[in-house]
């Protein structure tokens, strides 16, 4: 559509104005130009949405577009019926009614800008039963308020559809609300420990001031009794979150930088009070009410850089279709959610949907793509009796299928099972810091206890606790708690301005030390889609070949029509089922399809040159299609997956910065074997089924101790990736592997690792070097504090500066060269 | 200095207050979306839909 537009502007004379579409104000393909109307528009969906728009009174859309500057697209209106939302079971599940009447929320595609919001929020002149529509503009979700008796959601979602928003029911609504409520505590902690530390230090400005200007005995008491007041407000309320994970760690025998700062403010809590109830003495508390502000600011930072990678994984999940057409006795379709469909119903399947539950075709012949379940490129015929497995795509033509299992008890639930199970079995990444602060802990605690013994003799014990206790506060590992949530949140958000979706930092973390890389063949180091190799034969007949398949939804026509997509249009054109298409183009009589449905129809003297084109190409392990022009000749188009042109290079890179390679594919050896040659990979396995794949990450896992990484596309490596170390879904991948994996590249192909690897090992070295800061500053203070020569003023000095000395080099950005 | 008495219970008060507006303001969703409504001040209030077949006296 756009390179039509495009030609047609080319051809447009320098002195010709062009014309724009009245609505999206795109130029308008002259094909489309009507001279004598008042407004153009650039295509259907154009027309379309300015109806609505214009009847409804809404042309305000135009003012605040204009106004705001936003990017013009083209509108999608695909003119669905979406009966499926007016399913009880789905009302049931997604729709909430109160005295307000019926609320829902609904996932919308094409919001982008401030009119998009605009027209969306003024939803209720266009449909009238709908009092209420908010969207949100970060996770596209509208929340729709109507009035049922009146109004089906159907009509809704048709409403927004034909304002250029396709709707798709948001689902995962109880897990999104608990995330929101999450969001809130974390905010709301950030909120009240920022609030007691401001309130402390103006109590601590006043106390210090007091040291060397004298202050009052008796103001100095209640001063230190308020600050007492607010400092155990502060441990037990916002601070209560680092005793939880110190218990946790505890409990569980294992090491977190929760343990050290639990120490610290303990001892600190514990300290102050018996100093405020004595009157004499330090009390720490404002050193330690901007400790727990200053770590949980990291820590909030971190989570939502972590929460908005998970939030735009969770919402590409809502995109995969939800309803299915169910055909009744009588012949009659209706469209109903995936989840009402039983065994034994019958659900009819257009081309190039995917099948809703496993089953057996009753009607119809057509090719089934199950590349994303099994990881073979090539698709397989299929007619009545055969069986079909949910998630695989229907490419050629309509089928009915009976419905024998449905969810779990399909192959893909099994599938989802061993996902469930893989990501239980599989060891938690151990992070750096947390290694560090394990031994760290038993470190401090010895220099205590050397401490107390030496001040002990020395002095007496009073003293000598005294400094013991400082040593532990002024050595809380803040600066490093604050050092890791804030690189990593720099990392996460470089990670996803590149299309790299990380949903943990523990992963990227991972990522940092070379290790075994497995790769999926199908749709990661090869397209998705199988494209055109090769094509032998005279130079006219791809046209007619392009031209025949246009309607076609078969992958290998698809790899016609887009290696030549200027065909011209058909005249008539008759399918014969699994073998190809035959008609007329431009007059001339012409077919294409199987070479034995070719040879068919070719000349004896022909059939040679057929014959030997198909070997050639059936010797790499690619698909023979041949195409025949009456009076022309034949041709044969070498057709199979073919490796993008930026595997090898990147496959070499990683090769060099330490990994093995290894792939593992659902394919036939022949084609596995074809690829790993073109990519140089010296390891490759055939023939993998999804358990095997699983089977061979988790043994990979348990063997080596450097990190298992899996990268892949389908449902079929859905539990190798929950196994993994860390498991990276590509691009086009399906809703399964989404789940399953620990990040989520947005673009195809391999290439985008190389940048996520560099990336971690970046941020891996800014980590080291905070924490060499962080650890160089805590031997002095422990120095100093053994000593004797730490105060609460020093302490809180020394604390807040130290942080932010960490922080700065924390927020480094990589150096602009690339490192080697 | 016996100000203080007074002033210092009124100043742990407004914080304590402050504090409260906020918690409150965060759970009733004021913090959930800080994209969409910067967006909204700029639409203009017309609120009434102009009437296709009768122009607005």
């Amino acid at each position: 559509m756009s390179s039509l537009a495009a030609n047609q502007t080319d051809t447009t004379s320098p002195g010709r104005e062009q014309t724009f579409c009245t609505h999206c104000d795109l130029p308008v393909p002259s094909g489309l130009i009507e001279s004598d109307a008042d407004h153009q528009f650039c295509c259907a969906g154009c027309r379309t949405v300015y109806g609505v728009l214009y009847a409804g009174g809404l042309e305000g859309y135009y003012r605040v577009r204009d106004a705001t500057d936003a990017q013009r697209e083209r509108p999608t209106v695909t003119g669905n019926k979406y009966d499926e939302l007016d399913d009880p079971a789905f009302q049931a599940a997604a729709v909430t009614t109160d005295e307000g009447g019926a609320s829902t929320e609904l996932l919308l595609e094409n919001v982008h800008c401030a009119a998009c919001v605009w027209l969306i929020e003024r939803l209720p002149r266009v449909v009238p039963g709908v009092s209420e529509s908010r969207v949100n503009i970060r996770t596209r979700i509208a929340r729709v308020r109507y009035d049922a008796a009146s109004t089906k959601l159907s009509q809704v979602a048709r409403a927004l559809d034909s304002l250029g928003y396709p709707a798709h029911p948001a689902r995962g609504q109880a897990a999104r609300d608990a995330r929101t409520r999450e969001d809130r505590t974390y905010l709301i902690r950030v909120a009240v420990a920022g609030a007691i530390a401001g309130n402390i230090m103006l109590l601590a400005v006043a106390l210090y001031g007091g040291q060397i200007a004298s202050i009052d005995p008796l103001w100095e008491s209640v001063f230190r009794w308020i600050s007492m007041a607010l400092g155990i407000l502060s441990l037990a309320w916002p601070g209560r979150t680092f005793f939880r994970g110190a218990i946790g760690a505890l409990r569980t025998r294992t090491a977190h930088l929760d343990l050290p700062i639990a120490l610290a403010l303990a001892v600190g809590g514990i300290w102050g009070t018996i100093n405020t109830v004595r009157g004499t003495g330090e009390v720490y508390f404002d050193s330690l009410a901007i400790l727990v502000f200053l770590l949980l600011v990291g820590r909030w930072v971190q989570h939502r850089q972590q929460r908005s990678a998970a939030d735009q994984v969770g919402l590409m999940l809502t995109l995969t279709p939800t309803s299915a057409t169910l055909v009744d006795e009588g012949g009659s379709t209706k469209s109903v959610p995936i989840e009402s469909l039983v065994a034994g119903s019958t659900a009819m399947v257009a081309p190039g949907q995917a099948i809703p539950a496993d089953g057996v075709v009753t009607l119809g012949d057509s090719d089934i793509d199950e590349s994303l379940l099994t990881g073979e490129s090539r698709p397989v015929a299929v007619g009545v009796g055969s069986p079909v497995a949910a998630g695989s795509i229907n490419t050629t033509s309509m089928i009915h299928v009976r419905v024998q299992a449905v969810g779990e008890h399909t192959r893909v639930g099994r599938l989802m099972r061993l996902v469930a199970q893989a990501s239980e079995n599989k060891p938690p990444i151990v992070r750096l810091t947390d290694q560090i602060a394990g031994r760290f802990v038993q470190v401090v605690i010895a220099l205590a206890i050397v401490t107390t013994v030496v001040w002990t003799i020395r002095a007496d014990a009073e003293t000598a606790l005294g400094h013991a206790a400082a040593l532990l506060i002024i050595t809380c590992p803040c600066a490093l708690g604050l050092a890791t949530p804030m690189a990593m949140s720099v990392a996460l958000g470089r990670a996803a301005r590149n299309n790299a979706l990380v949903k943990s930092a523990a992963a990227l973390e991972a990522l940092s030390k070379p290790g075994h890389l497995i790769l999926d063949k199908t749709g990661t180091i090869t397209n998705a889609k199988t494209t055109v190799a090769r094509y032998a034969g005279p130079d006219e007949l791809p046209m007619l070949a392009a031209a025949l398949e246009q309607h076609a939804c078969h992958p290998f026509a698809r790899a016609i029509t887009d290696a030549f997509p200027e065909a011209p249009s058909p005249g008539h054109t008759t399918h014969v089922p699994g073998r190809g298409v035959r008609g007329t183009v431009n007059g001339c009589e012409c077919a294409v399809g199987s070479p034995e449905f070719i040879a068919g129809l070719a000349s004896d003297d022909q059939l040679a040159s057929l014959a030997r084109a198909c070997n050639d190409a059936r010797a790499e392990a690619l698909t023979p299609v041949a195409v025949w022009g009456e009076g022309i000749g034949v041709g044969v188009f070498a057709i199979g997956d073919t490796v993008r042109t930026d595997s090898a290079h990147a496959i070499e890179q990683l090769k060099r910065l330490g990994w093995s390679v290894t792939i593992a594919s659902g394919d036939d050896g022949s084609v596995v074997d074809r690829v790993a040659q073109q990519v140089g990979v010296d390891h490759a396995l055939a023939r993998q089924s999804p358990e095997d794949k699983a089977a061979l990450v988790s043994r990979l896992v348990n063997e080596s101790d450097r990190p298992v990484v899996m990268v892949g596309d389908g449902v079929n490596d859905a539990g190798a990736l929950a196994a993994a170390t860390v498991g990276v879904a590509v691009h086009g991948g399906a809703e399964a592997s989404l789940e399953a994996a620990d990040i989520y590249l947005n673009d195809p192909g391999v290439a985008p690792l190389v940048g996520l690897v560099r990336l971690a090992s970046h941020t891996k070295r800014t980590i080291k070097l905070c924490l060499a800061v962080s650890l160089s500053y805590n031997a002095l203070a422990a120095t100093l504090a053994m000593l004797g020569r730490i105060d609460a003023l020093t302490a809180a000095v020394l604390m807040p500066i130290s942080s932010l000395v960490v922080v700065a080099l924390a927020m480094r950005p990589p150096r602009s060269s690339r490192s080697r | 200095m016996s100000v203080l008495l007074i002033m210092l219970p009124v100043a742990l008060l407004l914080a304590a207050l402050g504090v409260w507006a906020f918690i409150r303001a965060a759970r009733g969703g004021q913090f959930d979306d800080l994209d969409t409504p910067p967006l909204r001040a700029v639409f203009d209030d017309d609120e009434t839909p102009p009437s296709r077949e009768s122009p607005p006296a």
